[in-house]
């Protein structure tokens, strides 16, 4: 019980932190890829400081809620927003034998958890009484439902391959190939699950709900000081943990040859991080049509297909 | 069409979310503090879902009264104050005033002159379309994305342009570069030597940038068949520049009414098909890597000689046209500029009228828009580039 605690208290502190630090990864690699510095002055010469000093910025900034907004749901949004994207650390293993819970539906409460953002994201557009967070609350409905269904099915993959749900099950399975090395199933498999994912957690070229082009912010236009980071730390703990869910499901979780488990996680785990900001930094955005017709006509007959794929493969 | 000032106080409240019975549209007021609408325009919509169905542009934020201001000025005063007009491509403004005053005085000007404000007015319309390829990445990606990646590598490639205006001026925005009758600064010890290595720096550069956007499966879901202008409504409202070329129709004053001797250089007028934000942007791009031409042929055959057919401004000498009036126009980077001058022989003009390309351009945006998408609009807007400075004046 007490170990339990002081495990999940560890878990806890270090998402957070690693999320502070992945801010300033993200702000250094695309100043990198911009042909600039990125932040330096706060912690010289590499900016170790600039996390803390944004959360100092942030902790002392003035709480503003506008006067025609519904002050309940406004100030409740924040955090329906936060708690799932950190519910999904629950079931991650970090190693083997790792890991806080490890369900016997672990997959299942993954999926069904990340989905339950969305109810803050609606809670937020819709308190703020704002015109613009009002149509992002629209778009942030549309498109996640729409491709909430590509992802379950490419979620489905690995588990029917694996014969389970539980996720350390489905490391152990990949000991000797990956999921992602299996021949066009595998890649297939990834990359819908990768696209749905970008989809899901409003990642360019897919984060029409903030568009700041049109919508100015999005949902989040009228928070403010500390309210506003609780969404900037959704946004990074949902990348996260995307990239930790597609390192396990499809990259062999912590398996590989030489170095210890806990490198190999982490290095996935930055890759699939480093590859979301990649994509983040090169695209401009696609239309809100235009996500839909791609999720409906592109990539859920994909991810059926696939699906149908590995069924066959498991029987035979 | 129903004008903004019969819209009711109840329907401009800002933080309702109002929607008509018999409709179902909501009501917006896009600006003019908003991130994209390129300085300060305001834009009340009428959306549907997210379709739009009504769009009025709303203009007059950016009034600095300059043509009332000319009317206070003696003539040379004038030629910085044109500088602050449309900021993004100062050199363009001066010179169309100078024109208009140089022919009213019909002034001759040298022909090293003439070639000087030839190579100085291309490396503007480089400078200004890189502003606004790179702003366009903003328009369709936001500042938090790929947009501001195009957006910064425009700006560092505009960079050597004004490292060598800077040089050539010794400013890096308002250049104060023509003068009536000619120009004021020689170009110093070896700058076509740095223009050359410019060219071939930015050719590539431009090059490689059109290569992206072409391939770019985003970018052209994004721009084709986004904002058809046809033929017909552009030459009715009044476009021009590469938003009347972008929809197929050949027409540039440097070509059709060359000044500044333009007939001694060689160059293509790119024209788009179809009129969609795709053609506007080709053509852009295809105008920048022709305007490095124009330099390269401009440095080639730049002659020896003086540089300004009147004496410099420090002498103290009022200019005093005769009575009359006159209207000279330029091909500027985002169309035809106009300066309509009326001289009644005093040592300032009686009335200075700027004709602005962005100002008509701007004003297809009603026609474009509709029936499109929330997102299109500022596809749509962009890929018209206007400036504000320019629109309001």
């Amino acid at each position: 019980m007490i170990s339990s605690l002081i495990f999940s208290a560890i878990v806890l502190a270090g998402i957070l932190v690693a999320v502070m630090y992945l801010t300033l990864l993200e702000r250094k690699f695309a100043g990198r890829l911009q042909s600039r510095i990125g932040p330096q002055r706060a912690g010289w010469p590499i900016g170790y400081l600039q996390p803390i000093a944004d959360t100092v910025k942030l902790l002392m900034k003035e709480d503003v809620v506008p006067q025609v907004a519904d002050e309940k749901t406004f100030n409740l949004a924040p955090i329906v927003v936060l708690l799932p994207a950190l519910l999904v650390f629950v079931v991650i293993p970090y190693g083997d034998n790792l890991i806080l819970a490890d369900l016997n539906i672990g997959v299942l409460f993954i999926l069904a958890v990340s989905s339950l953002s969305l109810l803050g994201i609606f809670m937020a557009a819709w308190g703020s009484k704002n015109k613009y967070s009002v149509l992002s609350g629209m778009r942030a409905v549309n498109q996640m439902i729409s491709y909430e269904v590509p992802l379950v099915l490419s979620c489905l993959v690995p588990v029917i391959l694996a014969g389970s749900m539980k996720l350390s099950d489905i490391v152990t399975f990949q000991e000797k190939v990956w999921f992602v090395f299996y021949p066009v199933l595998g890649q297939l498999a990834f990359l819908v699950f990768l696209i749905s994912a970008l989809a899901e957690s409003n990642r360019m070229p897919f984060d029409i709900t903030e568009a700041e082009s049109e919508l100015v912010a999005g949902f989040m236009v009228e928070y403010s000081g500390m309210k506003f980071a609780f969404f900037f730390l959704t946004e990074y703990a949902h990348m996260l943990g995307i990239s930790f869910i597609a390192a396990i499901l499809f990259l062999g979780g912590w398996g590989g040859p030489l170095l210890p488990p806990g490198v190999w996680l982490a290095l996935k785990v930055l890759f699939m991080f480093l590859f979301i900001l990649w994509i983040r930094w090169s695209l401009v955005r696609v239309r809100l049509d235009q996500i839909l017709a791609f999720s409906w006509k592109v990539l859920f007959p994909i991810s059926l297909v696939v699906l149908l794929l590995a069924g066959i493969w498991k029987v035979w | 069409m129903t004008s903004t000032m019969s819209l009711t106080a109840e329907e401009f409240h800002p933080l309702q979310t109002q929607v008509e019975q018999e409709g179902n549209t909501l009501l917006i007021n896009m600006g003019p503090q908003h991130p994209s609408t390129h300085g300060v325009l305001r834009i009340v919509l009428k959306l549907k879902g997210e379709e739009v169905v009504y769009a009025e542009p709303v203009i007059g934020y950016l009034h600095r009264g300059f043509e009332k201001l000319a009317e206070n000025l003696t003539y040379i005063q004038i030629v910085p104050l044109a500088d602050r007009m449309d900021y993004i491509s100062p050199v363009t403004n001066e010179l169309a005033y100078c024109l208009a005053v140089e022919k009213l005085m019909k002034i001759e000007v040298p022909k090293r002159a003439a070639y000087l404000r030839v190579l100085t007015s291309e490396l503007q319309r480089v400078a200004s379309h890189l502003v606004w390829l790179g702003t366009y990445g903003l328009d369709l990606g936001g500042a938090l994305g790929g947009g501001s990646t195009l957006f910064l590598y425009c700006f560092r490639e505009r960079e050597i342009i004004l490292d060598l205006f800077e040089e050539l001026t010794g400013a890096r925005m308002m250049y104060n570069f023509n003068q009536i009758g000619g120009v004021r600064y020689q170009p110093p010890d070896g700058f076509a030597l740095r223009v050359r290595g410019m060219i071939r720096k930015l050719d590539q550069a431009i090059s490689e940038y059109q290569q992206i956007l072409e391939e770019n499966y985003v970018f052209q879901v994004r721009t084709r068949n986004i904002g058809v202008l046809p033929l017909e409504l552009g030459k009715s409202v009044g476009a021009e520049g590469p938003v009347l070329r972008g929809s197929g129709f050949r027409y540039d004053l440097r070509k059709n009414e060359p000044y500044c001797r333009y007939e001694d250089f060689q160059f293509e007028i790119p024209t788009g098909e179809k009129g969609d934000c795709f053609d506007r942007a080709k053509v852009r791009i295809i105008e920048m890597k022709e305007s490095l031409k124009l330099v390269w042929q401009a440095l080639e055959g730049l002659p020896e000689g003086a540089i300004s057919s009147r004496p410099a401004v420090r002498v103290a000498q009022a200019v005093k046209p005769v009575e009359g009036e006159v209207y000279a126009r330029i091909e500027s980077p985002r169309g035809e500029l106009g300066v309509f001058l009326v001289s009644d022989g005093s040592a300032k003009p009686f009335r200075l009228k700027w004709r602005a390309p962005s100002f008509s351009n701007l004003a297809l945006l009603p026609h474009l828009v509709v029936g499109h998408k929330l997102a299109d609009i500022m596809a749509i807007l962009g890929s018209l580039d206007p400036v504000f400075g320019e629109v309001d004046r």
